[in-house]
């Protein structure tokens, strides 16, 4: 069943097309991968459908509802969570502040004190953060601080969750542990859109794969097709990790 | 009818001389070093009563004042850059903190400034006569004076222009304006550079005071209106445009002289609303980026 | 949203003690000399701006520099009302229109950067001051306008119910969902965003509320002079001062403010009694070396904010 999907999405900066004529589907339960080169737009892509960015035309739909030209907080209480390339944490905030702001305003029918505490809790539980729970923000390595990311945005009970690089900067021990994370993840029921570079996570757990280049869809399809993709290939001569 | 709309937009054009002289100062300073400089108008009371002392007591010509007044004006500026608003800058986490913190402390010096000048000058109202009299032009007539310092705006402003496009300091000065951190690579001495443009910025501000005190009569107190004028021009012109602040501070003198030959008294007001109406449409301004 | 059960011993220590001094303010009109009264009344003022103006700016980092426009609101939401309604009514009167003022200016602004905002609030002070001086003197022939008496005592006494009441507030605010909202807003806004905060709202009511308070002092300050117009009403002053004494008397803790706008507002009246011609000077100078050496600078105007009592408190559930 449909979740996500994306129509016609263009978005233009200046006189540059950043995002062209995009359409994408990620069905309930998937782990969509969303790869490309280095400004392929994949981020923009990702801030369309959050919309840190509005579409210049075509839309997008959520679970059916059109959520293209909501504003940030009405997407994720719709369902949405998504984390960020720099990781965008509230630095001076406590580990477990981050995560019950999650909790509180996030959710689509909104959480008493109590509910949301118990939440937040949970998340940080989920993504084994709870020992630094009152440490500030700042303070964690980036492998935690990612961590903190996910269990913020699972706190908002999302049904679709959007990762934006999860990976990068991780060590190898790091990144096996992170795709464990996104596999729990998914385990649990929320569906997975990703953004990655390191070919062989994506490879991994992806059930489908979209590829992006100077803003277009040049192939969509099982990692096996993606891998034997012609086009892809190509564009992607030496870009493996 | 064509007299009447050749004095308005005279008279336009010789405010708005005084105002793109001042809006370019604030724009150096905001523009490339990052300071919004709220004290700015008490720069250009600075330049405006040290012209006046200089032609009270030694009865120094104005204009050669500016060669002056100038160098003192740009000398303090860099002082002031380098000693305080470097240390803000290097101390500040981001961006919006230092152009935060270093706003604050523009106040700070604007108490400073104004206190000290009227410990100097007292707060009565100062002024002398220069080329007080009248020109015709086409029917109507305009102070002498006044022509002068549209003539002088436009000379000085034309001059630092030749300065940022030709000589190897100017593009150094565009070069930190565009992207600070690369040309830091490229050899340019940021901290210099970045002193200098404050200084600049004072200096023109201290030009358009020692332009105004041949115009107009003076005290400690008249910088703030001229800041707001600089900052109203700079938003209008596009922040971080010099030539949008030059252009910006005519256009905005020609909206005021239309204003007040409608409803006198009201120009100031005109300005405020033009400056909301422009912040909430385009923030970035009419050249702006 | 439940506040933690205040038992620990230190906290009972310095709740009593603020019970104590604001029991001894209650009954100080009674046994003190007249200027000391007025001297507290001008301290309260002060106060009231300044805890008014962090409950916004300290942990969003948005300086605003509008609150002479809501304390000029409450001026003369009090010059004119004045001599028609009871007091009480033109102080909720005042407040009132200051709340709406800035649900306007924060609607129309709160989008912009925050540099951008700053200059706007600062715009906003004197647009006000030249549009009602026009219309003054257009509308109604004259400038300014005459206000009505009150004892001194009375004054004193609804400044303090003020400075009370808005200590309480922005207590509860920042144990409370909207203060860690602030402060998340402060420290990251497009993340507050993305995760459900809706902040434009957010800054706007915090920026309300923060007025509300800023205009109801106006109404009852304006009764100490007789005679107003907007040059007086709509003092740029009244927004740089607040700003300073926050600055200086440090925005983590609730007090901070206080202490700040105590000592500064004493420190005035020393000062313009006994150097008249100085205080500008040092009161640029200490600004200026308190921006340069007191913790942090300006980046404590978000991170001084107390870490997330909210989240501290819940951090041992």
């Amino acid at each position: 069943m449909r979740i996500l999907e994306g129509k016609g999405v263009t978005k233009y900066f200046g006189g540059l097309a950043a995002i062209s004529n995009v359409d994408f589907e990620v069905d309930r339960g998937e782990i969509v991968g969303l790869i490309g080169p280095n400004g392929a737009g994949k981020t923009t892509l990702f801030n369309l459908i959050s919309a840190a960015l509005s579409l210049n035309s075509g839309e997008i739909r959520f679970k059916g509802e059109k959520i293209s030209g909501l504003k940030p907080h009405q997407v994720c209480r719709a369902g949405v969570a998504r984390t960020f390339q720099s990781v965008k944490i509230f630095g001076n905030i406590p580990v477990f502040g981050n995560v019950l702001l999650g909790a509180l305003f996030g959710t689509s029918t909104g959480m008493s004190s109590p509910d949301a505490t118990r939440e937040a809790m949970e998340s940080l539980e989920f993504v084994g953060l709870s020992a630094a729970r009152a440490t500030p923000a700042k303070d964690l390595t980036l492998a935690n601080q990612k961590r903190l990311e996910v269990a913020r945005a699972l706190a908002t009970k999302p049904e679709l969750l959007l990762l934006d690089e999860l990976i990068a900067g991780l060590n190898p021990a790091e990144t096996t542990e992170a795709m464990e994370l996104v596999t729990k993840i998914r385990d649990k029921g929320i569906t997975i859109f990703m953004i990655e570079h390191v070919m062989k996570a994506i490879m991994s757990i992806c059930d489908r794969i979209i590829v992006l280049h100077h803003g277009e869809k040049i192939a969509e399809g099982t990692p096996q097709e993606i891998t034997s993709n012609q086009t892809v290939i190509e564009v992607y001569l030496g870009k493996s990790s | 009818m064509l007299v009447e709309i050749l004095d308005i937009v005279v008279a336009g054009l010789l405010m708005g001389g005084i105002y793109a002289l001042i809006a370019v100062g604030f724009s150096l300073q905001y523009g490339v070093a990052r300071v919004l400089n709220i004290s700015h108008g008490e720069f250009i009371m600075l330049g405006a009563f040290i012209t006046w002392m200089l032609y009270k007591v030694l009865g120094v010509n104005p204009l050669v004042s500016l060669a002056i007044c100038g160098p003192i004006i740009l000398i303090i500026g860099f002082l002031l850059y380098r000693t305080l608003f470097t240390r803000l800058r290097t101390s500040s986490e981001s961006i919006g903190a230092y152009e935060g913190s270093s706003m604050l402390a523009s106040f700070g010096l604007l108490f400073i400034i104004q206190n000290v000048a009227i410990l100097i000058w007292g707060t009565d109202i100062k002024g002398y006569s220069y080329l007080n009299f009248g020109v015709n032009l086409g029917g109507a007539i305009f102070a002498a004076n006044r022509l002068v310092t549209l003539l002088f705006a436009v000379v000085i402003g034309a001059a630092f222009y030749l300065f940022l496009a030709r000589t190897r300091l100017g593009k150094a000065i565009r070069a930190a304006a565009q992207d600070p951190v690369t040309a830091g690579f490229m050899g340019v001495n940021i901290n210099q550079v970045l002193a200098l443009c404050f200084g600049f910025g004072a200096l023109m501000a201290g030009f358009g005071g020692a332009l105004i005190s041949m115009c107009y009569p003076i005290q400690p107190t008249m910088g703030f209106q001229y800041t707001i004028i600089a900052i109203i021009v700079v938003v209008l012109g596009g922040l971080g445009s010099m030539v949008g602040s030059f252009i910006g501070g005519f256009v905005l003198g020609l909206i005021g002289s239309i204003v007040s030959y409608w409803q006198p008294g009201l120009s100031l007001t005109a300005y405020y609303l033009l400056f909301i109406v422009l912040l909430l449409a385009k923030p970035t301004g009419i050249l702006g980026k | 949203m439940d506040i933690s059960t205040l038992t620990s011993k230190r906290s009972l220590i310095s709740e009593s003690i603020i019970l104590i001094i604001f029991i001894l303010l209650a009954i100080l009109p009674l046994y003190a000399p007249r200027y000391t009264v007025i001297l507290l009344t001008s301290i309260f003022m002060y106060v009231v701006l300044t805890v008014s103006w962090v409950i916004f700016s300290g942990p969003t980092g948005y300086i605003s520099l509008a609150p002479a426009a809501f304390f000029g609101v409450g001026i003369y939401t009090s010059a004119i009302l004045g001599k028609i309604l009871p007091l009480p009514i033109v102080i909720c009167f005042g407040a009132l229109a200051s709340f709406c003022l800035a649900l306007l200016v924060g609607a129309l602004t709160l989008r912009l950067r925050g540099i951008y905002f700053a200059i706007f609030t600062f715009g906003l002070v004197e647009f006000i001051r030249h549009l009602l001086l026009f219309l003054e003197l257009t509308v109604t022939g004259r400038r300014g306008r005459l206000v009505i008496l009150v004892d001194q005592t009375i004054v004193y006494y609804v400044m303090l119910a003020i400075f009370a009441i808005l200590l309480l507030t922005s207590y509860f605010i920042r144990r409370s969902k909207l203060g860690l909202a602030l402060q998340s807003i402060g420290q990251n806004e497009d993340a507050a965003a993305h995760t459900g905060v809706n902040v434009t709202m957010v800054k706007v009511i915090t920026f309300a509320i923060s007025a509300f308070f800023m205009g109801a002092t106006g109404a009852i300050m304006a009764t100490r002079w007789t005679y107003i117009d907007p040059y007086t009403a709509f003092n740029p002053l009244y927004s740089f001062m607040p700003v300073l004494m926050a600055i200086f008397g440090g925005m983590g803790q609730l007090f901070g403010p206080v202490i700040g706008a105590a000592i500064f507002t004493y420190l005035e009246e020393v000062l313009l009694t006994r150097f008249p011609y100085y205080y500008m000077l040092i009161f640029g100078i200490i600004l200026v070396v308190a921006i340069l050496y007191l913790p942090g600078g300006l980046v404590g105007l978000a991170q001084k904010w107390r870490k997330g009592d909210l989240a501290e408190q819940h951090a041992n559930p």
